[in-house]
């Protein structure tokens, strides 16, 4: 309330002041009502301005607006379903819609597949990107690490299908001797338990590595970006005691970008998360529950979407989606809020 | 500690151009001297030699010889870093580490030198702002951030943070020239104070503050755009402020120039 208070009393004396500058001018010409002036202020100036903010206001009430809309319309669409689902839709990993009459579908297994492959993605591509976001900003000239970030951007372009048939087609059995030794040495632990599948290609494993590459560019761009903005007087402040070009970046780079760098990796994140096309092609389909290893098998949110998408004719069994994307949707602001609690809710700071 | 500087033959360029020319000058120990000169006669560049700051920026070098107690810091031997540890800088803008304690701050360059004692680091912090006068002001918020203080306050937590490290030379780049005159002050007592145990160059736009504080004073210029920076003179203050030999100088001090 306060706030609002101190929010307007600037702006309603500058109005004020637009407004007697403009009579004092129109006064000389035609000398119209003063009283009527003070009321609605200067005409034409005056009018602007209440175009100006009735635009600008509009356009940032349409963002909350549209996601407000894209929320109710899943949870619309998606009720119906969720009532006459017969199984438990948080805990069950069946998701079966063959029969309107007999729904059942829980989501168990889309989340931990989707969370498990966006957040492998997100532990290899994090350290990278920072390497190199540092290495273009800190440790070549200009003239070289511009071509570099561009190749960088470059990757971005990639269109998602040709990830996804480099994926399968080259990086599936590339990675099969690492998934092999991983699971021949490490897989007493949950992550490297031999999952669902009967191959070791086609697994989160892989998916994780490719939705890496994918999401590369978009950390590395936002952190490149904080990195370079680093101001020069925190640089000399290292500089001048004798920091190496390590304690540099230790003292000065990375406390100014860290939180800048954790908003890229979010960013990243969320497009993981919703990654669909590339993920349908390389993760194959399983037959069996999730074991919670990076080398089963099985569906994201939206890969198992995109791949019933050609069915959705009746409205029960395409609720059932609705709801999936639902929580697709619930969960990409979950990570936007871990993500602000991490930065520490300020940038820079 | 506090040692001598001598500046022989010095010349300065970024890149093509030539910045400064024939630099020769000497700093006694445990004296203070100034810097004046029109903007852009190249005194903040010479002072960024002093500590080999002036390198950092792409295609910048220098030629002739700084010697640090008879030993050249551009030696080919030499390392930057370590020149950097026992030449303290103090910058125009107050730069603490915004993120870090005030303490934290402070010791910053002991831990980059490796000293790990949590003892000798509280007892070097403690002497560190008795010497630049804020310990009364900051002694019971020690794990606040720095770039929390005012001003004024920054400025002498940078002073003691150069301090800390006991550096031989004390660089001083325009240090009050973003404060009010009380802190103004207060930065002008501190260095008649630490005169006493460091030999301390001072970039100053302020030439009252350079007759003030300083017992040499070098007045630099350029003759044009374009052209080197060169020393005009130097010599004690006293003279500089009211005999000087040149005329450049006299012109200068007395505002009929610059």
């Amino acid at each position: 309330m306060t706030e609002r208070t101190t929010e307007q009393a600037p702006s309603r004396s500058s109005q004020d002041e637009t407004s007697a500058a403009g009579s004092a001018t129109i006064d000389t010409v035609t000398a119209p009502d003063p009283a009527r002036e003070r009321s609605q202020g200067s005409p034409i100036r005056g009018r602007g301005e209440r175009i100006f903010r009735g635009l600008t206001s509009g356009s940032g009430l349409l963002v909350v607006a549209a996601v407000a809309a894209i929320g109710l319309f899943l949870l619309v669409q998606a009720v119906p379903s969720l009532l006459a689902n017969n199984a438990n839709f948080f805990t069950s990993p069946v998701f079966d819609t063959r029969d309107a009459a007999n729904l059942n579908f829980g989501i168990r297994d889309l989340l931990v597949v989707t969370l498990l492959s966006s957040l492998f993605a997100l532990l290899i591509a994090m350290p990278v990107a920072m390497g190199i976001a540092l290495f273009l900003t800190q440790y070549t000239p200009r003239r070289i690490s511009r071509p570099f970030a561009y190749i960088i951007d470059l990757l971005a372009a990639v269109p998602s299908i040709i990830y996804g048939l480099w994926g399968i087609a080259v990086l599936a059995p590339a990675l099969l001797p690492i998934a092999e030794w991983l699971q021949g040495n490490l897989g007493w632990f949950f992550l490297f338990a031999p999952g669902n599948l009967p191959v070791l290609t086609g697994t989160i494993f892989t998916g994780g590595v490719v939705l890496a590459v994918m999401i590369l560019p978009i950390i590395t761009a936002v952190t490149r970006e904080v990195f370079s903005q680093t101001p020069r007087f925190h640089i000399e402040a290292a500089q001048a005691l004798g920091a190496t070009r390590w304690e540099v970046i230790r003292m000065a780079v990375l406390p100014y970008g860290r939180s800048g760098y954790i908003a890229g990796s979010m960013l990243g994140l969320g497009r993981a998360l919703g990654e669909t096309i590339a993920v349908l092609i390389v993760i194959r389909a399983a037959t069996t529950p999730s074991n919670f290893s990076l080398f089963d098998g099985g569906y994201t949110f939206a890969s198992l979407i995109a791949s019933a998408a050609s069915e959705f004719s009746q409205p029960l069994p395409t609720g059932a989606y609705i709801a999936a994307g639902l929580v697709l949707f619930v969960l990409t602001f979950v990570v936007n809020a871990i993500a602000r609690v991490v930065a520490g809710g300020k940038v820079n700071g | 500690m506090a040692k001598r500087l001598d500046l022989k033959d010095v010349d300065i360029y970024y890149g093509d151009f030539h910045a400064v020319a024939g630099v020769n000058l000497s700093v006694a120990p445990r004296s203070v001297t100034s810097f004046i000169g029109p903007s852009g006669c190249g005194k903040s560049t010479v002072l960024r030699t002093l500590n080999r700051m002036h390198e950092e920026i792409p295609g910048a070098r220098v030629d002739g010889e700084v010697l640090l107690d008879g030993e050249d810091i551009y030696d080919r031997g030499a390392d930057a870093v370590a020149v950097r540890r026992t030449i303290g800088m103090v910058f125009q803008r107050p730069n603490p580490f915004p993120t870090m304690s005030i303490r934290d701050n402070v010791v910053a360059g002991l831990k980059l030198a490796g000293v790990r004692d949590k003892k000798k680091l509280d007892e070097v912090c403690e002497a560190s702002l008795r010497g630049a006068n804020l310990w009364k002001e900051v002694s019971g918020r020690l794990d606040k951030p720095g770039g929390g203080l005012s001003g004024g306050q920054q400025q002498r937590l940078c002073i003691a943070r150069a301090i800390a490290v006991a550096p031989d030379v004390l660089l001083m780049d325009e240090p009050c020239s973003a404060l009010d005159p009380i802190s103004t002050l207060a930065i002008e007592d501190l260095i008649a104070d630490l005169k006493k145990d460091y030999t301390i160059v001072i970039v100053t736009h302020n030439m009252q503050q350079a007759a003030r504080v300083s017992d040499q004073t070098a007045f630099f210029n350029l003759e044009a755009t374009g052209k080197p920076g060169k020393l005009v003179e130097i010599d004690d203050t006293e003279k500089i402020f009211s005999n000087p030999k040149e005329q450049a100088t006299e012109d200068y001090i007395s505002g009929r120039f610059g």
